[in-house]
């Protein structure tokens, strides 16, 4: 047990500048070809990262074993210094607490408004309300959206729900903030103004991951680029572009 | 847990009965429906009860002794009937009171009917009052077993009948609650069942965000709660109500009876059935829901 424990703080501080370390990991649901097949990254503490590539290459995937939504087959999955496939079940909602997590289609509480939506997350954590009533306000402003406290999801345009998302996944100050496909719902103009707030997070510290098929954007914003292929890394550039299939 | 946590537990509990209405509504008239007809039958069992004990205190086993038998050996059976175990209460009535009881009683204002002396002359005699009636055969038997007892009036009838009804109604009673019982926690299962299918999506994205087990589901299991709290009010209110309004009908009337049927004061009952239906409501809301959540809400 003591033995476990020193073996883990190792690991945690050797990789303490490298947020994310998979390392051979394969992921197969029950059925078709494994979804992850021996993929190996490490992500730097405070890098931006674009993830692209096909559709069915495995990226979502990669995110979730990340969330610790499923565990790898094989391999380890380090997050945050965390082992996260030997994570104990009670142990994962304070893991999570570290990720800011946005999604393509948003994911809001529906029947909350816009301020109830983003103070949620800190009711989880246990906040005192009269710092959520400060922090709320604040966090709206710098996505954008000061002034629709009161509005509910459905009075939203596609990108002032991505702000919501996005202000509720930053209020906790999250060490990582994973994106996939964030900009999947939105038109050309708020894809760019989300992007620029992911950028924005990211030089205040933020380690950023965001999955994408917006080729311009990644083309654009001179990255890192890691691009995967049926289950696989092929290419992982620093200042990478969108690589072109065929 | 913060205060400003356990507040917004509450409301969300509030908001997930209000969310579900319908649901939440069939379960609380299930609650309701069971603990009004646990209530009705608790106030006609303990009424009942309280008028076989009356009539039970009034039961009474006589001795009368052999017209030559001493005093002293009349005394000395007297102490021997007070150790029985039967026995409550021993009076010993001498035949110059039994006579002035009788004229009292039945010549009234004949006076004493032109007799100059005691015609019960020798009929002293014991009234017993027992424990329970169902003890009443033993003490007779062994009464009749005692030299110098020349006779024994007992009331078998009323005793063995009133044991007998008494049992009965608590079974009865007892089956009919128990069966509603889990009807009413298998109504609050589905319905926070219903409230967790409803909302899946929602509490997904609480995972997500890195929700605990207990946050998650405590809003559910404060429902069940609510539900059950909510359902032991209603019959509480409306049995109070008919009782005292039920009691002073009866006796209104049917004067006649008054002296047979007297009813336990409402606080005497509810002092009981307060505590126990909110515990009831509130014990199957609890346990409906927190099953259910914990079945159905694997976080
Ligand atoms: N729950 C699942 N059960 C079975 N197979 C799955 C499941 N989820 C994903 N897959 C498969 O795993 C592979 C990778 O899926 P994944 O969602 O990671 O792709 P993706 O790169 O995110 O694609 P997209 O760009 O379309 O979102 C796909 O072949 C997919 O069919
Ligand atoms: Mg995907």
């Amino acid at each position: 047990m003591a033995q476990a424990g020193k073996r883990k703080a190792r690991k945690g501080s050797a990789e303490a500048k490298d947020i994310i370390v998979l390392d051979q990991v394969s992921k197969s649901y029950s059925t078709g070809a494994p979804a992850l097949n021996g993929v190996s990254i490490k992500i730097r503490r405070g890098e931006f990262v674009f993830i692209v590539g096909d559709s069915g290459s495995g990226k979502s995937t990669l995110i979730k074993l990340l969330l610790r939504e499923l565990v790898p087959t094989s391999g380890s999955v380090w997050v945050n210094g965390e082992d996260v496939a030997r994570l104990k079940h009670r142990k994962i909602p304070k893991f999570r607490r570290n990720l800011g997590i946005v999604f393509q289609d948003f994911r809001l509480l529906k029947d909350r408004n816009v301020y109830e939506n983003v103070a949620f997350a800190q009711r989880i954590v246990q906040v005192p309300n009269r710092e959520i009533k400060k922090n709320v306000p604040a966090i709206l402003s710098t996505v954008g959206l000061a002034g629709k406290y009161k509005a509910k999801p459905k009075q939203l345009s596609g990108g002032e729900q991505q702000r919501v998302a996005l202000a509720r996944a930053l209020i906790n100050k999250p060490a990582i903030l994973l994106a996939d496909e964030p900009t999947g719902n939105l038109d050309p103009k708020n894809s760019w103004e989300i992007m620029k707030l992911l950028e924005e997070i990211n030089e205040k510290g933020t380690t950023v991951l965001v999955v994408t098929h917006n080729r311009e954007i990644v083309n654009a914003m001179k990255k890192r680029v890691v691009t995967m292929k049926k289950g696989v890394i092929v290419s992982d550039e620093k200042e990478g572009g969108y690589i072109d299939e065929d | 847990m913060r205060i400003s946590t356990f507040f917004y537990t509450i409301k969300q509990g509030f908001v997930n009965i209000v969310r579900n209405k319908w649901f939440s509504l069939a379960s609380i008239a299930t609650i309701s429906a069971c603990l009004f007809l646990f209530g009705i039958f608790y106030a006609i069992l303990v009424n009942f009860q309280h008028i076989v004990k009356t009539a039970e205190e009034g039961v009474s086993v006589t001795v009368f002794f052999d017209e030559e038998l001493s005093d002293d050996k009349i005394r000395a059976i007297g102490e021997q009937i007070q150790k029985r175990v039967e026995v409550r209460d021993v009076k010993f009535i001498s035949d110059d009171e039994a006579w002035d009881e009788f004229k009292a009683e039945y010549l009234g204002e004949y006076g004493d009917a032109g007799f100059t002396e005691n015609p019960l002359e020798g009929s002293n005699s014991y009234e017993i009052y027992l424990n329970d009636v169902t003890m009443q055969s033993a003490l007779v038997t062994w009464l009749e077993s005692v030299d110098g007892v020349r006779q024994v009036n007992r009331s078998e009838i009323t005793a063995n009948a009133l044991g007998g009804i008494n049992v009965l109604i608590g079974y009865v009673s007892l089956g009919i609650i128990f069966i509603l019982l889990a009807v009413s926690v298998f109504l609050i299962s589905n319905t926070v069942m219903i409230g967790i299918s409803v909302r899946k999506e929602e509490i997904n994205i609480m995972k997500y965000i890195g929700a605990t087990d207990f946050f998650v589901r405590s809003p559910f299991v404060i429902e069940g709660i609510l539900i059950g709290l909510l359902g032991s009010i209603v019959p509480l209110v409306s049995i109070y109500y008919i009782y005292t309004n039920v009691i002073v009908y009866i006796g209104e009337r049917f004067q006649i009876l008054s002296g047979l049927l007297n009813f336990l004061p409402v606080e005497e009952i509810y002092a009981t059935l307060l505590p126990v239906s909110v515990g009831i409501g509130v014990g199957i809301g609890f346990l409906g829901s927190i099953v259910t959540v914990r079945k159905h809400l694997k976080v």
